[in-house]
């Protein structure tokens, strides 16, 4: 069931899907991850600041990526898909351009995030944990952002929205969708 | 020994002074005063790990409830480890570790054998205040040789340290977190997709029935009450030194004896004794020392009686391959020996042998289930049993081991000699093979039988032999981990060595992943003194001497190393062509 909104935008084919960089490791993305295995290898500690920069490299950690790292690290894979799935930050499937957080605290919960998260999951056609058929969103509930001030609160990309409406949502993700089209007719 | 150069502080536990080196936890403080402080991730084999929490205490003027087994000794500290607040508080963590666990003691295999069980028994839980509904998982079977049932797993750790870091296989790993987390190789796979080596020793430490051997022990049974098969079985060697564990015997007795009258009242047909082809290994793995040393290659030889050690060569250092020794290893000897020899010698058509062997690994599961073991033109051995389960099947047949009188094994296949014996332990099979080389090339009886420079629980030990004039570098490796610093030793240095034995557990067999769970910290050498002392009362002591080998070859195989030898006692492993590969290249 795509939205307008996911209907009017193709997906890019710059996300990683299921999966561009499987089996492939003439992939140059895999050139540039070395490098960045080079640049923390002797260091201690290496493997989150090394799965960060790879995540943002690949939009995720699928399995030769991890594979990957563990050798170029010497760590097992047994651990790095341990770490993988223990930080919320890291994922292994593909993740939107943004992502949406929508904050299921208590004083949003109370205000109607609950209500707004059911809109977002409507108009973006996915599921909590899932993300849109246009690639641009990927949805996810958080426990309290720290701002209950401003409840409900909704938090895409860097952008906080405050207060947030069910009846917002359309708007709100408008704004982006505009936004990507602008960057895309620039390049 | 040296004198121990650690400094002592005193503390008080329980108002009994106690001394302790510093640098040593409370809990190992408090148990050599004779308090039993209760533990349940803690494991002599592996470091603390300090997730369970079931073994706090107070100290004076301290804060909170600490760990005593991740809590070092300090002087003066006063350690109260039975107030009423540490046991509120064990009984508490006791009862939320029972709340996500099934609780189905009475269907699980550890039933009786449990350490969480003991554990609620012994704090005196009556009641399962907390209960949460856990997602059923199915068990893993995938694997030959072990088990997952991750719904009873308590998540206390030792499996992922005994695998990551007593073996550096890292096959388990712990993966989520919260109420998620759980223990599972990569991506939730099964066992059989991961880099697991079955050793088992995940199996043999873990405290609840999470791992366990894939247990075929009630078919066994069954069978050997079938008139149309023929049902034989041989033992392995460190089954006779902790068998009688299970049975209340002390630990390091050894009960061959009463091990072979048990397997007779069983029904099976013939009690072979894998000391047999134990002997057998040495003269087709000696000659091809002989061999290598002659033509300069491939060395190190190194020995391939460890099916852990040898899945974990092929999976972590195929470049090594090329050195194992082609021979199979002594149960799998015996299987093609059972279906060939053993069937025309008795007239007996060997499509109705089932050939049992008893092991104290688990590996040996996976060792037999390979698709190349079948070179007597049937699978070479049928089924394997761990130590742990021959003890269930003694049970359950209601025979009372520890009052059993001594029997014999059967000829021929159960005759051995004590280089056999000591197979079983770290060393032995090295020992074993020197006796016998010294004596084939110097031509000299030996004076010292006993290699005492093998001998121990060293990680990695090292020696020069004379044989007559030629001198051999040879060096032990037991448990994986020191298996992979000596080859990576080997690979950065270029280090010569000869022979290499190498071992996939910590100890060597005796210490194996079907061997009876022991808390005991001086388990292995109990176990392994055991065998050497069975080796010393032996009267034959060299493999070359065994009267029934040496028949062996007259009535069958010729000579060690023989095209029949070759086709039923060599094998060949994964990795080996992409290995002589991979030096192929390198020469050019």
């Amino acid at each position: 069931m795509a939205s307008e909104v996911a209907a009017k935008h193709p997906k890019p084919d710059t996300v990683c899907g299921e999966c561009k960089c499987q089996g492939n490791l003439h992939d140059d993305r895999f050139d540039k991850l070395q490098d960045i295995i080079d640049k923390y290898k002797d260091q201690a500690g290496s493997l989150i600041p090394v799965l960060h920069e790879a995540q943002q490299l690949f939009g995720c950690l699928p399995e030769d990526v991890q594979v990957f790292v563990a050798k170029g690290l010497g760590i097992p894979e047994s651990e790095v898909y341990g770490v993988v799935t223990f930080y919320s930050l890291f994922s292994l499937k593909p993740k939107g351009k943004w992502t949406i957080s929508v904050c299921l605290g208590t004083a949003c919960y109370v205000k109607g995030a609950a209500d707004c998260m059911e809109e977002l999951k409507k108009e973006l056609g996915c599921d909590v944990g899932g993300t849109s058929e246009d690639g641009l969103f990927t949805l996810e509930g958080v426990r309290c952002v720290g701002a209950c001030a401003l409840a409900p609160v909704a938090v895409i990309g860097d952008t906080v929205y405050a207060k947030v409406k069910p009846e917002d949502i359309k708007g709100i993700l408008a704004e982006f969708v505009e936004a990507n089209s602008t960057e895309a007719r620039a390049s | 020994m040296m004198a121990d150069e650690r400094k002592k502080v005193t503390l008080t536990i329980d108002g009994i002074q106690v001394e302790a080196y510093e640098g040593e936890m409370v809990l190992e403080a408090a148990r050599r005063a004779g308090i039993d402080i209760p533990t349940l991730c803690y494991h002599p084999a592996i470091g603390p790990i300090g997730s369970c929490r079931v073994c706090v205490v107070e100290i004076e003027n301290g804060k909170g409830l600490p760990a005593s087994c991740v809590t070092p000794v300090r002087e003066g500290i006063v350690v109260r480890t039975n107030t009423d607040a540490v046991r509120e508080a064990r009984r508490t963590v006791v009862e939320l570790i029972l709340a996500s666990h099934p609780q189905d003691c009475l269907s699980c295999e550890r039933n009786g054998k449990c350490e969480l069980q003991d554990l609620a028994m012994r704090l005196g839980i009556r009641e399962a205040r907390f209960r949460r509904e856990k997602e059923h998982k199915e068990s893993d079977t995938s694997s030959a040789a072990l088990v997952r049932d991750m719904d009873k797993c308590i998540l206390c750790g030792r499996c992922v340290s005994v695998c990551g870091e007593v073996q550096n296989v890292a096959a388990l790993g712990f993966a989520y977190r919260g109420t998620d987390a759980m223990v599972t190789p990569m991506f939730e796979r099964g066992l059989a997709d991961s880099k697991c080596v079955s050793c088992g020793q995940c199996a043999r430490i873990c405290p609840v029935g999470a791992i366990y051997e894939k247990e075929e022990w009630q078919k066994v049974a069954e069978l050997i009450n079938d008139p149309d098969l023929h049902v034989v079985v041989q033992v392995a060697p460190a089954v006779r030194a902790s068998i009688g564990e299970e049975f209340g015997i002390p630990a390091g007795t050894p009960v061959t004896g009463k091990l072979a009258t048990a397997l007779k009242r069983l029904g099976f047909d013939a009690v072979f004794d894998t000391q047999f082809t134990a002997d057998l290994t040495i003269m087709e793995e000696g000659t091809e020392l002989l061999e290598r040393l002659k033509t300069k290659g491939p060395l190190p030889l190194i020995t391939s009686c460890s099916p852990g050690w040898i899945r974990y060569a092929e999976t972590f250092h195929p470049e090594f391959v090329p050195n194992l020794s082609s021979c199979k290893s002594p149960q799998q000897m015996m299987g093609a020996i059972i279906k060939t020899y053993y069937a025309e010698k008795t007239g007996i058509d060997p499509d109705k042998i089932v050939s049992v062997s008893i092991m104290p690994c688990t590996a040996k599961k996976f060792e037999a289930s390979r698709p190349e073991m079948d070179a007597s033109g049937y699978r070479d051995v049928d089924f394997v049993l761990t130590t742990r389960e021959l003890a269930k099947m003694i049970r359950q047949a209601g025979i009372r081991f520890q009052d059993l009188p001594d029997g014999e094994f059967d000829a021929p296949l159960g005759i051995s000699t004590g280089a056999g014996t000591i197979f079983g332990v770290t060393g032995g099979v090295m020992e074993a093979a020197l006796r016998t080389v010294y004596e084939i090339v110097t031509k000299k009886p030996l004076g010292k039988i006993e290699f005492s420079e093998v001998r121990g629980l060293d990680g990695i030990r090292e020696a020069e032999v004379d044989l007559g004039g030629t001198k051999v570098r040879v060096a032990v490796a037991h448990g994986l981990s020191n298996a992979n610093k000596l080859l990576t030793h080997i690979k950065e240095t270029g280090e010569h060595y000869d022979f290499i034995e190498v071992m996939g557990c910590p100890g060597g067999c005796i210490m194996g992943g079907g061997q009876p769970r022991s808390m005991d910290p001086d388990i292995a050498m109990k176990r392994a003194a055991a065998l050497y002392t069975e080796d010393r009362g032996m009267e034959l002591r060299k493999s070359h001497e065994n009267p029934a080998v040496v028949r062996l070859y007259e009535e069958f195989l010729k000579k060690p190393g023989s095209d029949v030898a070759h086709r039923l006692l060599h094998t060949t492993y994964e990795g080996a062509e992409e290995a002589a590969e991979v030096s192929r290249k390198e020469a050019m």
